[in-house]
């Protein structure tokens, strides 16, 4: 494409299907405690 | 606007992103232009208004971007739609698999922004005893039925008050855990007063993650976190995070945060940035106060327009560097957004767990939704030493997510924030379920700050 250049793999819905089991972080047990934040963690099923 | 996409700018870039798929996209001025005269659904046939929409454009160009737009849309990574509100409507309450432990109600310094007042939570100066800490092991085994890898944060007051009881959990959870099937994993978040050589090498053998408070410059912190008798901490501790996390960089890790608050007094506070990575720590954590507005140290939302600033900056020098190095010169927490390998979809409905999957724990063995509702009498939820757990207010957390909160779904960066803090919503809007509308517009400042970053990593990782 000439005008748009796609970043990422955009595959946030195929995520939903096989997703929620529970291995990963829990958000608020990282470094804020306060401002919660969870698009910085990472899937631990997909480690 | 459509809340299915955003448009940014950051620095040069031009940032569209697909809310509901997650795409991010960097574009030219001109689909920049023309993504705020849509919304879905598209034709596959151009509307000829946007010809006189975008008369500054030649209408070739017009219709050349239209075409790459509609064939993002038909590949759902552009004003795709959101289809995850059924995850969200049969949400029910998990296993408890990861607790904050307070194992001490006590502190050592007397932080003038403290949430926790000063360390007793308004209840009492307490150290829990290790008995307490090893039922609280018992009591995560049995609630965390199959989940396998279970979270345990030492946290106070100053945890390390209670140094005793820290061990003797550990080596208890140690020692039974294979036997379970269960994985510990400890992290301490500490303000480091107490660090000598010993709790060095135990926490670096068995913490998997530690958060070392320190606010900046020495004058910042030293003002903020003045230990009873009036004296600055800094000299104290500095010395002691460096031998700390000397011994996990010679490991090869990275698994640690030196942390601070920034608050009205130091809205520059780029500069404690840059100065706790001048000292050589390069995981990095500078998060706004959390306090009631008439607080003389509150962040208001007078002090916005100067705090996105202080993010534009911080993103400026960090981008600089990646442009020059091909990497970040440090780790900033809320700037980390892994735009590929990020949770899934179902885990952002509702992002901290709090109530649901994480709960903390007194010094009494009182079980509360997470370590901001500690000491407030309607939300106790139970006693590890009885066991029971109120099932109505886990159910209602767990009930809690970017479509019960108030806002949320018509909100751009409800898939990176997940509805923001549960306790902030209670404390300062007077709903959990109600966010915090300050704490809103610093996390989609940060977030734009975030991916923007992201996207010049993987723009320097692709050049390589």
């Amino acid at each position: 494409m000439k005008h748009i250049k796609t970043i990422n793999k955009a595959n946030l819905k195929e995520t939903a299907a096989k997703g929620g089991c529970g291995k990963c972080q829990t958000s608020c047990q990282s470094a804020c405690k306060t401002s919660c934040t969870i698009a910085n963690q990472q899937c631990e099923a997909n480690k | 606007m459509t809340n299915t996409i955003h448009r940014f700018k950051q620095g040069e870039d031009h940032i569209i992103v697909d809310v509901n798929s997650g795409g991010v996209h960097i574009v030219d001025e001109l689909v920049y232009e023309m993504v705020g005269c849509l919304e879905p659904p598209l034709a596959e046939e151009m509307p000829e208004s946007l010809i006189g929409e975008l008369k500054k454009f030649p209408e070739e160009d017009v219709r050349e971007c239209y075409a790459e737009i509609y064939e993002l849309y038909k590949d759902k990574i552009l004003f795709s739609e959101d289809e995850y509100r059924k995850y969200a409507d049969i949400a029910v309450k998990a296993p408890i698999k990861a607790m904050c432990l307070h194992v001490s109600h006590d502190c050592n310094l007397r932080c003038k922004y403290c949430f926790a007042s000063t360390g007793d939570f308004g209840t009492g100066r307490k150290i829990m005893t290790p008995e307490t800490g090893r039922k609280a092991i018992d009591f995560l085994i049995e609630k965390s039925m199959g989940r396998q890898n279970l979270e345990l944060d030492f946290f106070g007051g100053e945890p390390l008050m209670a140094w005793e009881t820290i061990k003797a959990t550990v080596d208890y959870a140690r020692s039974v855990e294979k036997e379970h099937g269960k994985n510990f994993r400890f992290t301490v978040t500490t303000n480091g007063m107490l660090l000598d050589d010993e709790k060095i090498e135990y926490i670096n053998r068995e913490m998997s993650n530690c958060v070392l408070s320190l606010d900046g410059r020495k004058e910042v912190n030293d003002n903020a976190r003045p230990t009873p008798n009036g004296k600055g901490c800094y000299d104290i501790i500095v010395p002691k995070y460096k031998k700390l996390v000397a011994g996990r960089v010679n490991e090869g890790r990275t698994d640690y945060y030196v942390r601070g608050t920034f608050t009205k007094y130091n809205l520059d506070f780029v500069e404690d940035v840059l100065h706790i990575a001048e000292l050589g720590f390069d995981q990095l954590s500078v998060e706004p106060v959390s306090a009631p507005a008439d607080a003389p140290y509150a962040i208001t939302e007078e002090d916005l327009p100067k705090i996105y600033e202080q993010y534009d900056r911080l993103y400026e020098i960090m981008a600089e560097s990646v442009e020059k190095t091909g990497k970040k010169p440090f780790n900033f927490f809320h700037y980390m957004i892994d735009l590929d390998q990020g949770p899934c979809a179902v885990k952002r409905l509702r992002g901290c767990g709090c109530g649901n999957e994480y709960v903390a724990v007194t010094p009494d063995g009182d079980i509360y939704p997470c370590h901001q509702f500690v000491g407030i009498d309607e939300w106790k939820m139970g006693n590890i030493y009885t066991g029971d757990v109120d099932p109505k207010i886990a159910d209602y957390f767990a009930k809690t997510h970017i479509y019960s909160k108030k806002g949320c779904s018509d909100c751009w960066a409800r898939f990176y924030c997940s509805g923001g803090c549960n306790a902030n919503g209670f404390t300062y809007e007077g709903d959990v379920r109600t966010p915090y509308k300050l704490q809103c517009a610093l996390m989609r400042k940060r977030v734009e700050c975030g991916i923007a970053l992201a996207v010049k990593v993987k723009e320097a990782n692709a050049a390589k």
